[in-house]
């Protein structure tokens, strides 16, 4: 395993957390590098979601006990809009679809928001144009896409590219992936994971939750973690994925 | 469900306030006396109080509508105060004249009552209560031979032209509002655009409801002749009351051969709290009748206000070639109730309509759009395109469409799209993990669902109906 020895990202310590009333996240602890690559893999219900969810902020989702900072803030203290300016990135399990607004007119006001935010210049509409254009071709979509309302009528797998897109956009500092590579065929995965790829620097840290070992052949993570009972469970190098697929989540179940 | 929901609905209503300022009114309730006295006050000649009986003995016969989907109390019209004026009544030659408590009414407004203070060279009659207040720029129009006054000074300088055309598009017995109107009403504006002339501005009527009791029926007839062409703007404003007001007008429209006549509208009356106390009632009969061989008659509407409105600006394509458009956004919110629409009667040949409804839903309010697209057998090669879209805001809203087509030509082409799409808190979290506010975010969602009617506005109105949709939804999405 490797401790790159960089900065601390994200650090949560002992994370409780209920949605309607019911107890998802028992006591979670994750630290995040700067530079790293995280998985956290589980089964259904085991609280993976649960735990992007309110990570990002999800007002249905409601923080019962722990801590989390994100490169030293309180992360709880930090509206959802808030916790985005500073650079925290979902990409989301089920991209909703907004009619009526353009793909490109989001990304250029998300885009523009950032900017005022880390005290940059805004882009004009054709400044920000090429700066789209050249985004595109991470994901490989048609930049006829940009001017289609965001994920109206587009497929499973266009919605899952137009999330990475807005990841490529707005450069997050950490991304929490969840589970992008669900309803993926295998080409999309590859672009997907493609495009994650070439997204990830020393400065930046990614967290994908996922089901299945397949996407951790595209995106080599550094450690993989598995939860379960709303707790991570085991953590390990990139051969633990290897085994899950290989023995299933039954022995680890049966250990914690 | 979300606290987050909630909060988007609960905007103060701004133009709320009541004008302290002495008014005229006839004692509340209606009969004929009371009909013959407002006739009496303003001096009428005697064909408009037949006029006025005839639609009186004819109201007297009539039920109320009780089709629409819209509820509410029964309205009692022994109750209502019928005409009220600012006091005194005497001929303004100038703004310099305006009472200045008046001023300060329409400054609050936003109204640009100072004429160099009217941008864009837009000329502005303004309807306070039931009396035109003043008439901007009105000589200037008459240089090109355009008549732009109030319905009161029309009926005194140019009775010929009210006569022939008043109630020739909305007879007076056409339906249970439209008759009382016909009954009761007491002033508005005239425009008339003869002959090949292109109205040089656009002409603005703004009306505001001040007395409380009193209800409001405003009669606009506007004539464009053959070749002419008229750009005309309607906004309203009442204060907050607890009782609901009434709200009746007419307008007419005729455009003769080759004539187009623009007609769009900002409505934001009083709403009524978000527990529906008070508003006004909106009951209006809004009419066009293209006339003409290539006439044109377009709506543009953007309805925002009133407990309830009932409205369904409507053309007749008469002339061989004319063509009739609404566009409509109308958005509610808390306990409002709207049930607007239109209707499009194809009577000449190769005739065209075009609709394009946009019905925003939210808190617990009712947003109906009833539409209706006749094809008359003489109607050849008419054509509709009809889209319908609606948007719910949460999940305790309500929207309807009532789509009626009646095609009695084989050769018509009647095209119809419909979308309803929900904004829930999902979308709103969307947004905030993208780094962008709700306001923003709402801001957006409008202007991208309403952009096919916004364009249709007049630049000054585009900006404030975006502005007002704004403010009217803060709060009631996360």
């Amino acid at each position: 395993m490797i401790n790159k020895g960089s900065k601390v990202m994200l650090e949560v310590k002992n994370l409780r957390a209920e949605v309607g009333g019911v107890e998802i996240l028992k006591g979670v602890n994750l630290t995040v590098h700067a530079g790293e690559v995280h998985a956290i893999m589980g089964i259904n219900g085991s609280g993976k979601s649960t735990f992007s969810k309110v990570l990002a902020g999800h007002p249905d989702y409601h923080v019962t006990g722990g801590t989390a900072t994100f490169e030293g803030k309180d992360l709880f203290s930090l509206e959802p809009e808030d916790r985005a300016r500073a650079g925290l990135f979902l990409a989301f399990q089920y991209p909703v679809e907004i009619p009526g607004v353009s793909n490109s007119a989001l990304l250029r006001l998300a885009y523009n928001t950032l900017q005022t935010e880390r005290g940059l210049e805004e882009l004009d509409p054709l400044e920000f144009e090429d700066l789209v254009h050249e985004k595109i071709k991470v994901v490989e979509m048609d930049p006829s896409f940009l001017g289609r309302s965001v994920n109206e009528g587009f497929s499973g797998g266009e919605k899952k590219r137009n999330e990475i897109l807005q990841m490529a956009v707005l450069e997050p500092k950490l991304a929490i992936l969840d589970e992008t590579d669900s309803g993926l065929d295998i080409d999309a995965l590859r672009i997907v994971a493609k495009g994650v790829n070439s997204l990830l620097t020393a400065d930046n840290a990614v967290v994908m939750v996922t089901h299945y070992q397949r996407l951790l052949n595209y995106i080599v993570p550094d450690y993989v973690h598995v939860m379960d009972g709303g707790r991570i469970v085991r953590t390990g190098g990139k051969e633990l994925a290897l085994e899950l697929e290989a023995r299933g989540y039954d022995w680890l179940r049966a250990a914690a | 469900m979300s606290t987050v929901l909630n909060n988007l609905v609960n905007q103060p209503y701004k133009h709320g306030f009541v004008t302290d300022i002495e008014t005229e009114a006839v004692p509340k309730g209606l009969s004929e006396d009371v009909i013959r006295h407002i006739s009496k006050m303003k001096a009428e000649p005697d064909w408009l109080l037949d006029f006025r009986l005839a639609a009186y003995r004819h109201w007297l016969t009539m039920e109320e509508p009780a089709w629409a989907n819209v509820s509410y109390p029964k309205i009692d019209f022994q109750e209502i105060i019928y005409f009220a004026q600012p006091k005194p009544k005497k001929q303004l030659a100038s703004m310099e004249e305006v009472d200045p408590e008046l001023r300060r009414t329409f400054e609050k407004l936003g109204v640009p009552l100072h004429e160099q203070k009217i941008m864009a060279g837009v000329a502005v009659d303004v309807i306070f209560d039931s009396v035109s207040v003043t008439t901007t720029y009105k000589a200037k129009l008459a240089e090109v031979g355009i008549i732009f006054c109030s319905f009161s000074e029309a009926v005194r300088e140019h009775p010929e032209l009210v006569k022939q055309y008043l109630g020739s598009v909305v007879p007076s017995g056409d339906n249970f509002y439209a008759a009382l109107n016909s009954a009761v009403f007491t002033d508005g504006s005239f425009c008339f655009i003869p002959k090949g002339v292109k109205c040089p501005m656009d002409l603005s009527t703004y009306f505001r409801i001040n007395t409380e009791g009193s209800g409001q029926f405003e009669r606009t007839l506007i004539v464009a002749e053959e070749g002419a062409s008229v750009s005309y703007l309607e906004g309203c404003t009442a204060p907050q009351f607890d009782t609901n007001q009434l709200h009746a007008a007419v307008v007419e429209l005729i455009a003769l051969d080759n004539a187009d006549i623009k007609y769009s509208t900002v409505q934001n009356w009083y709403a009524g709290d978000e527990n529906g106390k008070g508003g006004i009632f909106n009951f209006v009969t809004k009419r066009g009748l293209c006339k003409g061989v290539n006439s044109k008659i377009s709506w543009t509407q953007v309805e925002t206000g009133s407990a309830i409105t009932w409205k369904y600006p409507s053309c007749v394509l008469l002339g061989d070639n004319s063509t009739g458009e609404f566009y409509s956004v109308a958005l509610t919110n808390h306990l409002q109730q709207a049930d607007t629409g239109t209707k499009m009667i194809h009577v000449g040949k190769n005739t065209r309509s075009k609709i394009i409804s946009k019905g925003i839903s939210a808190g617990r309010s009712s947003n109906s759009y009833r539409g209706m697209v006749k094809v008359g057998s003489r109607a050849i090669g008419a054509r509709n395109y009809s889209q319908c879209d609606s948007m719910l805001i949460g999940d305790r809203c309500e929207a309807s469409t009532f789509p009626t087509l009646d095609v009695q030509n084989t050769t018509a082409t009647i095209e119809h799209e419909a979308s309803t799409s929900k904004i829930g808190e999902d979308q709103m979290f969307f947004f905030a993990q993208r780094g962008i506010d709700s306001e923003e975010a709402i801001s957006m969602i409008i202007n991208g669902f309403c952009k096919d009617v916004f364009v249709h506005l007049p630049m000054e109105f585009a900006v404030e109906a975006t502005k007002l949709l704004g403010l009217k939804l803060e709060g009631s999405v996360g």
